[in-house]
């Protein structure tokens, strides 16, 4: 997902019997669904673990302007390069309300940043790959945020109350985007042959990353059964697909695409889609620095770093200058 | 120096799981007290699960003078709430 493949930390989940009075609290509360607080006792595992989830989370939401930002000057009217700048915009603010979240756990912005940079953390492996066509926009707004709304809606109830307060104001802003990003697939669609066939083309390049978004299978994972037992994972990785699956066939249906995947087709008994999983060596190339876009991204988030350095820098000693002035006055 | 006790905001979590919201505010000498009180002047019918306390003169607030420039510019981007897009109902929730 947006947080992909984060590391729980500690051994698994432990028994009631191996749990020290504090753990057995904290475990207590989560399952009557209390939420935790900043200043509440929790275990250090499950600190470094949301600490790990939300700056990948918040991280995505940041370099996933990039993609996008590719198209801001070429978009085809001036009505779709200001829904797009909207759009952009509001991921930023996505990833400034995750940075606070995870900021409540003890790590300041600057440590997440520099964590980044330097490729001790991660974001998304789906920003790694190119925007082409103006059509990608249309599929990224439709399949990447629709992926991403899929995996937030459930975190609303996730344990932690600033992570969930997070992701509530950030749901409300989600539908617009995928909204968009299928309005732009509908015109698309509907247009010309040329238009059809870029359509169709991007929905080919951002299917299977897509499915990627929501990790590998975890379904025997015992990391992520500590991360469901702390609510700070709501479903399985599997789950998630299958769900986003099942929603995105009579979308694409509409549309009249193909997704890409001769497997594809309704399971009666199981009242689901099977469908093709994606190749998982592509995935962790692309985890790994390799995708199409890795060495730009970085490079691209570096260089905002140390060019806005003068712009942090001045606002500082400006406001320094200005508290300065205010006591000599008082 | 005034003898006047500083004046403090209060903020409470009503319930679990919910933001802190603006009640109130009370004269207090110091947070500890400021807290105190909170807690005797806006919980006692037990309204909340948490306090938070901020001296007032901490608190910057934008000026009504500014209301036309500071949100009159999202009047116009229309686009940014979801029901902009026309989205037919065939293709399920979106
Ligand atoms: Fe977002
Ligand atoms: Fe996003
Ligand atoms: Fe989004």
């Amino acid at each position: 997902m947006y947080a992909q493949l984060v590391k729980t930390a500690g051994t698994g989940v432990k028994t009631r019997a191996e749990m020290s009075d504090e753990e057995r609290n904290f475990q207590d509360r989560i399952d009557r669904d209390e939420k935790i607080e900043p200043k509440d006792w929790m275990p250090d595992d499950y600190r470094a673990t949301l600490i790990r989830q939300i700056g990948q989370h918040a991280h995505s939401e940041i370099v996933g302007q990039l993609p996008e930002g590719n198209w801001i000057t070429r978009a085809p009217t001036l009505e779709r390069k200001a829904i797009l700048l909207a759009k952009v915009q509001d991921e930023a603010g996505h990833g400034l309300y995750l940075y606070c979240a995870a900021e409540t756990l003890g790590v300041t912005r600057d440590e997440l940043t520099e964590e980044l940079l330097s490729g001790r953390m991660k974001y998304s492996s789906i920003f790694n790959y190119p925007t082409l066509n103006w059509a990608d926009i249309g599929a990224v707004g439709w399949l990447v945020d629709g992926a991403a709304i899929m995996n937030q809606v459930p975190l609303q109830r996730t344990s932690y109350g600033p992570y969930s307060r997070a992701m509530i104001r950030i749901c409300k802003e989600e539908s617009f985007h995928q909204r968009q990003g299928y309005d732009i697939m509908m015109k698309m669609a509907q247009g010309t042959d040329a238009q059809r066939k870029m359509a169709q083309n991007a929905l080919n390049r951002f299917w299977y990353p897509s499915l990627m978004m929501f990790g590998p299978s975890d379904k025997d994972s015992v990391h992520s059964a500590q991360s469901l037992a702390w609510k700070i994972k709501i479903d399985t990785n599997d789950e998630l697909r299958q769900k986003f699956v099942d929603q995105t066939v009579p979308q694409a249906k509409y549309l009249g695409l193909t997704i890409p995947d001769e497997h594809l087709k309704w399971n009666e008994e199981r009242g689901a889609h099977d469908f093709s999983e994606p190749d998982w060596s592509e995935f962790f190339n692309v985890i790994k620095g390799k995708g199409p876009c890795n060495i730009d991204r970085m490079k691209d988030r570096v260089a905002a770093w140390e060019d806005g350095a003068w712009v942090r820098d001045g606002l500082l000693a400006h406001a320094r200058k200005k508290s300065a002035a205010r006591t000599a006055a008082e | 120096m005034s003898k006047e006790w500083p004046l403090w905001e209060v903020f409470i979590r009503g319930q679990h799981g919910l933001s802190h919201r603006h009640v109130g505010s009370l004269h207090a000498p110091d947070a500890e007290m400021a807290i105190k009180n909170a807690r005797d002047v806006y919980t006692r019918r037990n309204e909340g699960v948490s306090i938070w306390v901020v001296e007032a003169v901490h608190i910057a607030a934008s000026s009504p003078e500014e209301k036309g420039p500071l949100y009159e510019p999202s009047n116009s981007k229309v686009y940014r709430h979801p029901t902009f897009f026309d989205i037919p109902e065939d293709v399920g929730h979106m």
